[in-house]
Formats: C-alpha cells, sequence, structure tokens
C-alpha cells in the first residue's frame, strides 16, 4: 500500500495491545526476576540486594545434580517425542482404510487437558491396582506388585513416559505435515528406477524430514525442559527428590517456602537454560530458511 | 489418474505390518483413556481387590452420580474452566488478529525483532516468571479471581497465535486488500470488512488452538493464585477426590471424562480445520 508514513503508524497501533500485554506480564516479570535474584526477598516486605550470595548457596546447595538430572530427563523425553512421533508420522501416511479415525485418535493427548490425562496416568502407574502392574502380573512376566512412583527409577521413567504421551501427538502431525508436502514426483521417479521402498525412504523421506526433526526437537526441547505439571501432579519430585528438575525445584523454592529470592536465582539459571536452547533454534531456523531461499 | 496408483501398492502382509504398527501405536495413545473410562465403571471394591481385573464385571454408571455428590463444587469447577478458557480466548484474539495482520502485511522497522520475540515468549511460560507474576497480580489485585488464571493464561497463547495467523493470512491474496485501497476503503475499514471475512477459517483455527490451550494448562496459575474454591478450575477441583486414605478412583475418573466432554465436543465439530490449520502454520514456519 502506497501511503508509507501512515502505512507504518497504523502497524504499530495494531500492533501494540499485543505487545504490551507481552511487556507487561512475561518481559516485565522477566526483569523482575533477575533483579529478585539478586536479594533476600521473602514473605517480608522488606527486603536487601545480597549480590551473588543466592547464586553460589545454590550451588552448594547440591543444585548441579537437579541441573544435571533436568538434562537427562529432557533428552530422553525428547529423543522418545522424536522416535515415536517419526514412526507415528510414517504410519498415519499410509493409505489404508482406518487412517482418518486413527489420525483423530492421535491428537487425543493434545486436546485433552494435560492435568486430566495426567491423573489417568497416576492410576495406571498405581502399584497395588494399577493397570501396568497389574497386567505385567498377569502375564507373569513379574511375581510381586511395582509402585512406579514410589522409587526413585521407576519414578523418573514413569514422568518421562508420561511426558512423551503428551507431546507425541504434535510431532506427529508436525512431522505428517512434512512427509505430505513432499513432491509425489520425486518417489515416482525414484520408483521408476526401481527404488525399493525402503530405499526411497533412506534417501528421499528421511532427507528431507531432517529440517523439522530440528526444528521439533528445538521447540520439543523448550516445553519439556518447563515441564511442570507431570512431574508435579505424579510425583511432587519425590520420591526422595529423584523426580526433581530445575522447573520443580524452582517452584518449591520460590512458592512452597516463600524463599523468592532464591527461587528467583533457580528461575534465573532455567531462563539463561533456555535462551541457550533458544539461541541455537534461531541459528537452526536461520540456516534452513537461508537453504530455502537459495 | 492419482499419483498414488503410480507407486506399487502394499503387498498383503506389508498392510498387516502396517496395521499391527497402527494398534501398537494407538495403544499407546488411547491406552490411559480406555483404562480411565474401565475404572469410571468399576465399583471401587473391584478396583481395591487384587488379582488385577481389567474388565469391569456388573460395572455401572454409578460413579458418574455420585461424583456430583463427593464433590460438591465439581458443576462450578467444570463450569469455572470453561468461562476461564472463553474469555482468555476472546483476550487473546483481540491481542492476536491486529498483531498479526501488521506482521504479515505491513514492511516496518523491528518486524523481525518482533517475530522473534513472538517466539520467545513461550519459553518463559509457567515457573520461570511465577515470583513477579504473583507480586503483579496482587499489586494489580487480581489474585484469587478469573482474572489469576486468564491474565498469565492468555499471555502464553499469544506467541504461537500470531505465527499461526500470520502464516494464515500471507496466503491471502494483496490484491483483495489493494482493490479495496483504490476504492477509497480506509485501512481499518479493510481490515474490518475484507480480511476478517476471508480469514475467518484462520481464526477460527486459532482460536481453538487458544481455548484448548487455555482450557488445558490452567493448573499452575490455579494453585498458585487462586485459593478460592469458587473459582478453582476443575484440574485443581479434582483433588477434591483425594481423601485422606483413599483417592476415590472411579469417581475421579467419571469427573475427568466429563471434564474431557466439553473439549472433545469442540474438538469433533472443528477438527478438519484445527487439523489442516495447525499442518498448514506449523510447515510455514
Amino acid at each position: 500500500m502506497l501511503q508509507q508514513r501512515g502505512a507504518i503508524i497504523f502497524a504499530w497501533c495494531l500492533l501494540a495491545p499485543a505487545l504490551l500485554y507481552v511487556l507487561v506480564i512475561v518481559a516485565y516479570p522477566l526483569v523482575e526476576t533477575i533483579f529478585l535474584s539478586f536479594t533476600d526477598a521473602s514473605l517480608r516486605r522488606t527486603y536487601d540486594w545480597i549480590g551473588w550470595d543466592n547464586y553460589t548457596k545454590i550451588f552448594r546447595s547440591g543444585f548441579s545434580t537437579i541441573i544435571i538430572r533436568t538434562f537427562i530427563w529432557t533428552f530422553f523425553s525428547v529423543l522418545l517425542k522424536m522416535i515415536i512421533g517419526t514412526c507415528g508420522a510414517l504410519l498415519l501416511n499410509v493409505a489404508l482404510p482406518g487412517r482418518a479415525i486413527v489420525r483423530t485418535l492421535t491428537l487425543l493427548p493434545w486436546i485433552v487437558p494435560m492435568a486430566i490425562g495426567i491423573f489417568m496416568w497416576g492410576w495406571m502407574y498405581n502399584g497395588e491396582f494399577g493397570m501396568i502392574s497389574g497386567l505385567l502380573q498377569r502375564s507373569g512376566l513379574t511375581s510381586s506388585p511395582i509402585a512406579f512412583l514410589a522409587h526413585g527409577e521407576t519414578a523418573f521413567w514413569a514422568t518421562v513416559f508420561t511426558d512423551v504421551w503428551i507431546g507425541v501427538p504434535m510431532v506427529t502431525f508436525y512431522f505428517l505435515a512434512t512427509i505430505q508436502s513432499i513432491p509425489k514426483d520425486l518417489y515416482e521417479a525414484a520408483w521408476t528406477d526401481g527404488a525399493s521402498r525402503f530405499y526411497r525412504f533412506r534417501r528421499i523421506t528421511l532427507p528431507l524430514m531432517v529440517p523439522a526433526m530440528l526444528t521439533m526437537s528445538m521447540i520439543s526441547l523448550i516445553s519439556t525442559f518447563n515441564s511442570f505439571d507431570i512431574i508435579w501432579i505424579l510425583t511432587r519430585g519425590g520420591p526422595s527428590g529423584e523426580t526433581t528438575t530445575m522447573i520443580i525445584d524452582t517452584y518449591r523454592t520460590a512458592i512452597g517456602s516463600y524463599k523468592y529470592g532464591e527461587g528467583a536465582a533457580r528461575a534465573v539459571l532455567v531462563a539463561l537454560c533456555l535462551s541457550v536452547f533458544c539461541f541455537f533454534y534461531f541459528r537452526v531456523v536461520n540456516r534452513l530458511s537461508a537453504q530455502e531461499t537459495k | 489418474m492419482g499419483t498414488g496408483a503410480m507407486i506399487d501398492k502394499f503387498r498383503w502382509y506389508e498392510k498387516i505390518l502396517v496395521y499391527i504398527g497402527m494398534l501398537v501405536f494407538l495403544t499407546f495413545i488411547i491406552a490411559p483413556f480406555v483404562e480411565g473410562f474401565l475404572v469410571s465403571l468399576k465399583p471401587l471394591s473391584l478396583l481395591f481387590s487384587s488379582p488385577y481385573r481389567f474388565w469391569p464385571e456388573n460395572g455401572s454408571f454409578d460413579a458418574y452420580f455420585r461424583m456430583w455428590t463427593t464433590v460438591p463444587l465439581l458443576g462450578r469447577y467444570i463450569i469455572n474452566s470453561i468461562f476461564i478458557a472463553l474469555v482468555g480466548s476472546s483476550i487473546a484474539l483481540v491481542l492476536i488478529i491486529p498483531a498479526s495482520y501488521a506482521l504479515a502485511r505491513m514492511a516496518f522497522k523491528g518486524r523481525g525483532a518482533v517475530l522473534g520475540g513472538m517466539l520467545t515468549i513461550n519459553m518463559f511460560s509457567g515457573a520461570v516468571l511465577i515470583i513477579p507474576l504473583f507480586q503483579l497480580l496482587r499489586n494489580l489485585g487480581l489474585l484469587n479471581t478469573y482474572f489469576a488464571m486468564i491474565v498469565p493464561g492468555v499471555a502464553f497463547t499469544i506467541g504461537t497465535g500470531v505465527w499461526l495467523l500470520r502464516a494464515y493470512l500471507l496466503r491471502i491474496p494483496r490484491e483483495l486488500e489493494e482493490a479495496a485501497w483504490v476504492d477509497g476503503a480506509s485501512r481499518f475499514y479493510i481490515l474490518r470488512r475484507v480480511i476478517l471475512p476471508i480469514a475467518a477459517p484462520g481464526i477460527l483455527v486459532v482460536a481453538i488452538y487458544c481455548f484448548l490451550t487455555i482450557y488445558a494448562q490452567q493448573f499452575i496459575y490455579a494453585i498458585t493464585f487462586n485459593s478460592k474454591s469458587e473459582y478453582m478450575p476443575l484440574a485443581v477441583g479434582l483433588f477434591g477426590f483425594f481423601g485422606r486414605q483413599d483417592v476415590v478412583w472411579n469417581e475421579l475418573m467419571a469427573a475427568s471424562f466429563a471434564g474431557i466432554a466439553p473439549v472433545v465436543i469442540v474438538f469433533i465439530f472443528l477438527q478438519r480445520y484445527l487439523v489442516a490449520g495447525l499442518t498448514a502454520g506449523a510447515v510455514k514456519t
């Protein structure tokens, strides 16, 4: 449109409400968190500037274990989402009767309120009466009940598994859309040349999925790292802290124990990790879009 | 002739393998729902008996009636959840529609930065900002109101919402607006009378996205910013089934299905648009 100046003013007017909202509800709290992390803020109305104390305290309290655990938790959850999502997308892409209904059902974990899905998993993991333990016993694989959420190791994997379940629909549909955007003539050309189905998958589908896999794993990484509801509802970070991730620890310190300053310092560390992911995400996106326009 | 006919068909054993694969995948996805539904039909005595029994022998819909008296505010919780998601997604749309139009159609300095910024919002969701958000909501006098859950919920739909709608708007031909402009229509008139009607399907997708997201993710805001049971969303209200000794699992599951019903109904009617819109938006970004 012609009148440049008017258009620019109009554009900023349209943007203003959303920008203001985000600035007040996201950006300002972010700055405030950084500020609070250098204070001894608590339930008391007054607080003092204490410099790096919160940060030095964090690492003396064994926070490094929690950081490592968070990364392991995130790594396995994202890895499983990618693998299962890829398999799911390939299966849902095959033109066979019944595909439409399978596609619809696949979205269920995503559309259902998170907490409700988690409650259902909570019951499935129940040691004495839950389905998983029950079926394992009936099939004779184990002789005694397994209380999945009562032991550190099984609780860790139980929370990972539930996180995967909630994340898989998005990944599957993103990959499905990617596969369907691959030009059909590529396959036809390969088929005329006598390439087998597996060969076509390895040489056409897989390479063309790599950009989507990179993008999705970054998005997934961020949401998994931030995952709160699943662990909080299933285990509250227990048993004896074995499912405590950085987010859970942040929440427990800040809201559970009213140590706002110490909690804020943890939140800043979470934000730092996320910024690193985001930095790589943007690099991947930029490189990919540069390739596309080439 | 369809392109599919060109490529070799699946042999019968390949079809069977695909179906087995689908079955395994589907089992993983719907197992919790199947088990949840069976649990809602079982009497407590059958639930808490060993060995584990899969099928609800002499099952009934009892739990669906009794749950309303076990947790007297249950109906209120469900309505609260719907209300929060409805108001939240309406506010979100009012913010998202003009912003994504500006980002799709107008060239101005800083557009790239704004778009990038929109992507980063989702990074800081939930617990990271919880302390200042608490103080902010307290200072605004919004603690223990519906807005304690609506205000932060809306913020974390804006980023994805703007990207989704922008992708949709980019596909609408520019000529339509230019024709109206030549006819002397004002910018605002063009947005309202030309763009909004054409973009309606895209807006619908974003509306469903916002509704589902806010409906699904009220939990952390509710347990932190709200202590009044009359404003509780269902996600927290379900803890009413957790007794001192035992959890009334059959009624909890029945109540869960009552809470799933609204979103499933929304979804059944609108899934065509949603799946198409989400995948289109995903590929575009």
